[in-house]
């Protein structure tokens, strides 16, 4: 970007018990602010959106100030122009679709520029166009989010800001709202500040990831990058724990496979998403519960994708698991066994292993 | 007026009763907003203080405030001595009646206002503040269309009693018939003389009849309300 960071703030709260100092530079795209609940990070866009007065700091966004308190700066949300879509979409309940994505048309009116999303092409993008004339009550989680999130579009803003927009819809509304997501993020060109705590919303939206723990900014870095070190296993582990390799879509092999170069390998996949054609990038998630290890190179297995590599780190889990991590290549694969599996194995860093990766799953990484 | 064998004072009454009624609900109606938003939303010293000034009516013999109003608004009072130079006058007029009727009414209006605020979503405010609207468009177009539904509630409780109201209307300005006599005052008046039952009754049936029709219409009104709100079918 040549214009100053779409976002740049350094701030200090304290609430309570709860203080919260963080210092973030975000660029173009889509920048998570990913941690545990209490991490802070929903603090954090509050603060951004104006709902929340910093006890010292600045915010500036898009290179204008929104807040300064050595100036005695602060900006009421009306006047920040950021869009906010709320985890419980806030929509009003006596209006119609149409009047809830208006809603903020009239204050952005000075601030159109020719190319500003228009009720139409807003209602396109996000499939709501059949949704114009009902209200609220009448829709669904997922037509529900769509609305807050084109309602936020149209008024114009600096910025858009999402706190935890997926968290309340099932795995089906998810799958809906997410290529939506992609969509607005590789198309609309708005830098979008997004509150998660699902691995899976990181791997497949963002561009940037903000480790948040405790009040505080632990790391800063491409997802692949934070879900390859160590020393952030504690946030980047549990359950959902896996790894993120990036990857090119290769071409076809004779079986009609696909392949995908990734760092750890070629990784082969039965079919892609329509938009991914070859030379693409996209982003591999890899549970860490999907890895099965071996300590020869198996045979006589239906796996398709089996990655060789070095132990360099064995982890136990509270639950009696143990959460290896292998070097593939440099690119680092997680693999979650049974502490007696790890014992049979005798698994200890230094070891050659071969990783069979029963399942991926596939996210367009921008 | 259809003649339904109302006497002349009779019609009076309750032409008067419904003008009071009227004027005193509408005129309670913007500083019953005020108050209730102050209640519900304020934060200063003195709530509390507020609060039981204005529940003092409802908690009050009647005479009490019709009393308080004329040391206050008659016109040798307080206010109303500098009110009747401007040519306001409150005392043995329709206008006191008025002004009685809506003191009563008063805190069971902003009662209900009250209530229906403390159910805005509060969020709301914020998502349509967000979208750039400044915080009075953000009352205007959120805070009151969601309110409306207590709003209306409250109108319809202060109307009930203004149109009810008795004891403070006649201590403040007395039952002349034609001038400040209601419904009611009408009513006790037969009540007093020797074979004024039927008359009495005639009233008393009239009185029903419109207070019945009020919570009908309000009933109404609200079912509309709510549906919009809602969306709901």
């Amino acid at each position: 970007m040549t214009a100053a960071a779409s976002l740049d703030l350094d701030v200090a709260l304290r609430q309570g018990a709860f203080t919260l100092e963080a210092q973030v530079t975000a660029g173009a795209g889509l920048t998570v602010l990913f941690g545990q609940s209490g991490s802070g990070k929903s603090t954090l866009i509050d603060l951004v959106a104006g709902l929340k007065r910093p006890s010292r700091g600045r915010i500036a966004v898009g290179g204008v100030l929104l807040v300064d308190t050595d100036a005695g700066l602060w900006l009421p949300p009306h006047r920040r122009r950021v869009g906010y879509v709320f985890q419980e979409a806030r929509l009003l309940p006596h209006l119609t679709v149409r009047q809830n994505l208006l809603y903020g048309r009239w204050f952005a009116r000075r601030h159109l520029t020719d190319d500003a999303p228009t009720l139409e092409s807003v209602a396109d993008l996000l499939g709501i166009a059949p949704l114009l004339a009902r209200r609220p009550a009448g829709l669904s989680g997922g037509e529900k989010a769509r609305v807050a999130l084109g309602r936020a579009l149209l008024a114009a803003p600096r910025i858009l800001l999402m706190d935890e927009p997926l968290a309340a819809l099932d795995e089906g509304r998810k799958a809906e709202i997410l290529p939506y997501l992609e969509r607005l993020r590789d198309t609309v060109g708005l830098p979008i500040l997004y509150v998660t705590h699902a691995v899976a919303e990181v791997a497949r939206l963002a561009t940037t990831v903000v480790m948040m723990d405790q009040g505080r900014v632990r790391a800063v870095g491409a997802p692949s990058t934070l879900w390859s070190r160590p020393d952030l296993m504690d946030l980047t582990g549990g359950t959902e724990a896996g790894s993120l390799l990036d990857a090119v879509v290769g071409g076809r092999t004779g079986d009609g496979l696909i392949r995908l170069d990734t760092p750890a390998g070629p990784i082969l996949v039965p079919h892609l998403p329509a938009h991914l054609t070859a030379g693409a990038r996209t982003r591999l998630r890899i549970p860490a519960r999907d890895v099965l290890l071996s300590d020869r190179p198996p045979q006589g297995l239906s796996a398709l994708n089996v990655l060789p590599g070095v132990v360099t780190d064995v982890r136990e889990d509270a639950d009696g698991s143990s959460v290896v991590r292998l070097d593939c290549v440099g690119a680092p694969v997680l693999a979650r066994v049974t502490r007696t599996s790890a014992a049979t194995l005798a698994i200890a860093p230094g070891q050659p292993l071969w990783a069979i990766v029963k399942a991926v799953a596939l996210d367009q990484g921008g | 007026m259809i003649d339904l064998g109302f006497g002349p004072d009779e019609v009076a009454a309750i032409h008067l009763s419904l003008k009071v009624a009227i004027c005193a609900t509408l005129a309670a109606l913007p500083p019953g907003i005020a108050v209730a938003l102050a209640l519900a939303r304020g934060r200063f010293w003195g709530r509390d203080l507020l609060n039981g000034i204005v529940h003092l009516p409802l908690i009050l013999p009647p005479v009490v405030t019709g009393y308080g109003l004329l040391l206050l608004m008659g016109r040798q009072g307080w206010v109303g001595k500098p009110l009747s130079s401007l040519g306001i006058v409150f005392a043995f007029n329709w206008t006191g009646a008025a002004l009685a009727a809506g003191v009563m009414g008063f805190p069971l209006m902003v009662r209900a206002i009250r209530l229906s605020i403390e159910a805005v979503d509060r969020r709301l405010e914020q998502a349509a503040g967000t979208l750039g609207a400044p915080p009075l468009w953000v009352f205007a177009t959120v805070t009151l269309p969601l309110m409306l539904p207590g709003v209306l509630a409250g109108s319809v409780l202060a109307f009930a009693k203004a149109l009810g109201e008795f004891g403070a209307t006649i201590t403040f300005v007395s039952n002349i018939p034609g001038r400040t006599q209601t419904l009611s005052g009408a009513i006790y008046a037969y009540t007093q003389s020797p074979g004024g039952d039927a008359g009495a009754l005639r009233l008393v049936a009239v009185s029903v009849a419109l207070s019945l029709a009020a919570l009908l219409l309000s009933e109404a009104l609200a079912r509309g309300v709510s549906r919009r709100i809602s969306g709901l079918p």
